[in-house]
């Protein structure tokens, strides 16, 4: 059996459009891949950067944001609210390394079960494409981590996976 | 040495800034002399680290540990000085949560060193010659130490009682904080729970900041130099990126009272894991491009283009807390510097 990288994308999807495109998408039994764990959230706008930035810190691979297309916004202009939070934190994350393709914003309307299917296929070939981004393990490890600073004086470990950007 | 309780401040990865902070109090160091024994303060006094290591374990009431965890050296003094004190107090942002040495995350230390060696145009280094971890002279063998890849802050390397925040902590809140201890050393008054962040106020800056706001957004940001901001308005709806939303009050918001937008040097609000992020996220109800009936191609790209106004956004919202933000550092992983051939 070859073994596979298979990412862990965190999907925060919101209760009006794109988790009833979930549902559609289960319900019409369409095959799309199993990577992506939903959360259901009120409305995209709920997503804190903080949520992003600790899912990808806790061992996501990637993290999808799916909402109404705007102007469909439950709350009138959360998804654009979230839009500017997330064109803002895509350039933020460039600064820490962290390539484009791994936080992604999409909309899906609660009839577009096979647009947010799509989405999930496409996101989770392009993050596998990527690699797996262990924050923990790789960026954080040697003397920046904080778990192996308590034990005391670290020397500095050379990663095996160490990556240029 | 009297009986008196004894008091030591060192410098790490640090600017020299808090040492003269402690000064600022004005009159009232008096009474700081008064009350303690200075047993450690290379800043003002000759001590020397080895009066350190002869010194019993806990001989230190109250060290205040100034600086960021930038090399081995640094590390090495955190752990002496926390084996020896008391109370060890991460006083300033760089001991709280790493400050300007820890923007040094969003690079590696190998890029930091052919920086400052080789690529400064003002370095003359033909022969590329670099700091090493061991050199022999003929005299015998020289060390230095190691520099870290990463900058941490004092509790990422020991465990801290006490935080007093501040790029440096203002003069009031400083006596604050030295008064309680006096107060508990002389008078037996009792001292915050271990693990608080002292000297700061309880709400965001713009609470105490008195620059009018109307709640009015904006179409895009300037860097300082661009604009001369109107007197006595909010500078965030100006347009100038001010900290204020996302950082505890304490200071006073002197920054912003003289149109300097805050930096966010007092670090976030309590319970908030990262500043940066939170001031990412008020950022997006401050601009107010894209309208809900747009083209979803023409929202995207007007979005895009306000937001690129913002200049070094990672820079920006974790000037002060890097070493304390969920991701810590840039994921561009330079490993350690070649610092051991001789």
């Amino acid at each position: 059996m070859s073994e596979q990288f298979e990412p862990v994308i965190v999907g925060f999807l919101c209760n009006w459009c794109s988790y009833r495109a979930a549902d559609l998408a289960g319900t019409a039994r369409i095959k799309y891949a199993p990577n992506m764990r939903p959360i259901r959230v009120m409305c995209t706008a709920r997503i804190e950067p903080q949520f992003v930035l600790k899912a990808l810190r806790e061992g996501a691979d990637g993290v999808l944001i799916a909402g109404c297309h705007p102007g469909e916004c439950h709350y009138v202009e959360g998804n654009i609210k979230a839009l500017r939070r997330h064109t803002l934190l895509k350039q933020m994350l460039r600064q820490f390394g962290v390539e484009e393709e791994r936080v992604q914003i999409v909309w899906a309307s609660a009839s577009e079960g096979r647009m947010l299917a799509e989405a999930v296929d496409r996101m989770t070939e392009q993050v596998r494409a990527l690699g797996p981004l262990r924050w923990k393990q790789t960026v954080l490890s040697g003397n920046g981590s904080v778990e192996l600073a308590a034990a005391g004086h670290q020397e500095e470990v050379t990663l095996p996976e160490a990556e240029e950007v | 040495m009297s009986d008196k309780p004894k008091l030591a401040m060192y410098w790490a990865s640090s600017c020299g800034g808090c040492e003269i902070s402690v000064l600022n109090i004005g009159d009232k160091i008096l009474i700081v002399d008064s009350v303690f024994d200075l047993a450690f303060f290379p800043c003002i006094a000759d001590f020397k680290v080895a009066d350190v290591r002869g010194y019993p374990d806990g001989y230190i009431d109250v060290c205040l540990f100034n600086g960021a965890i930038r090399n081995s050296e640094n590390e090495e003094m955190a752990h002496l000085l926390r084996q020896k004190s008391k109370v060890l107090v991460a006083y300033g942002s760089c001991a709280y949560e790493g400050c300007i040495p820890a923007l040094s995350n969003l690079t590696t230390a190998e890029a930091t060193f052919k920086a400052v060696y080789h690529d400064n145009p003002s370095i003359d280094n033909p022969d590329g010659v670099r700091p090493q971890l061991v050199s022999q002279v003929p005299e015998g063998e020289l060390t230095l130490p190691k520099f870290y890849n990463t900058v941490k802050s004092l509790d990422q390397v020991v465990p801290v009682d006490y935080y007093l925040p501040g790029c440096p902590p203002e003069p009031p809140q400083i006596w604050a904080v030295l008064e309680a201890v006096v107060a508990a050393l002389t008078e037996g008054a009792e001292l915050p729970p271990a693990g608080s962040v002292v000297g700061i106020g309880t709400v965001a800056v713009c609470d105490e900041c008195p620059l009018e706001k109307n709640v009015k957004t904006i179409e895009r940001f300037y860097r300082p130099y661009e604009i001369t901001p109107e007197p006595g308005i909010c500078l965030l709806e100006q347009g100038l990126v001010c900290m204020g939303p996302a950082t505890v009050s304490g200071c006073g918001a002197l920054c912003p009272q003289v149109a300097m937008g805050c930096r966010g040097c007092y670090g976030p609000l309590p319970g908030v894991d990262d500043q940066g992020a939170k001031m990412l996220s008020a950022i997006a109800s401050v601009v107010a491009v894209g309208e809900p009936g747009e083209e979803e191609a023409e929202l995207e790209r007007k979005i895009a283009e306000a937001m690129e106004t913002l200049v070094d956004p990672a820079g920006t919202f974790y000037r002060f807390s890097m070493a304390h933000s969920l991701l810590r550092r840039t994921k561009a992983n330079g490993g350690s510097v070649q610092q051991t051939s001789s």
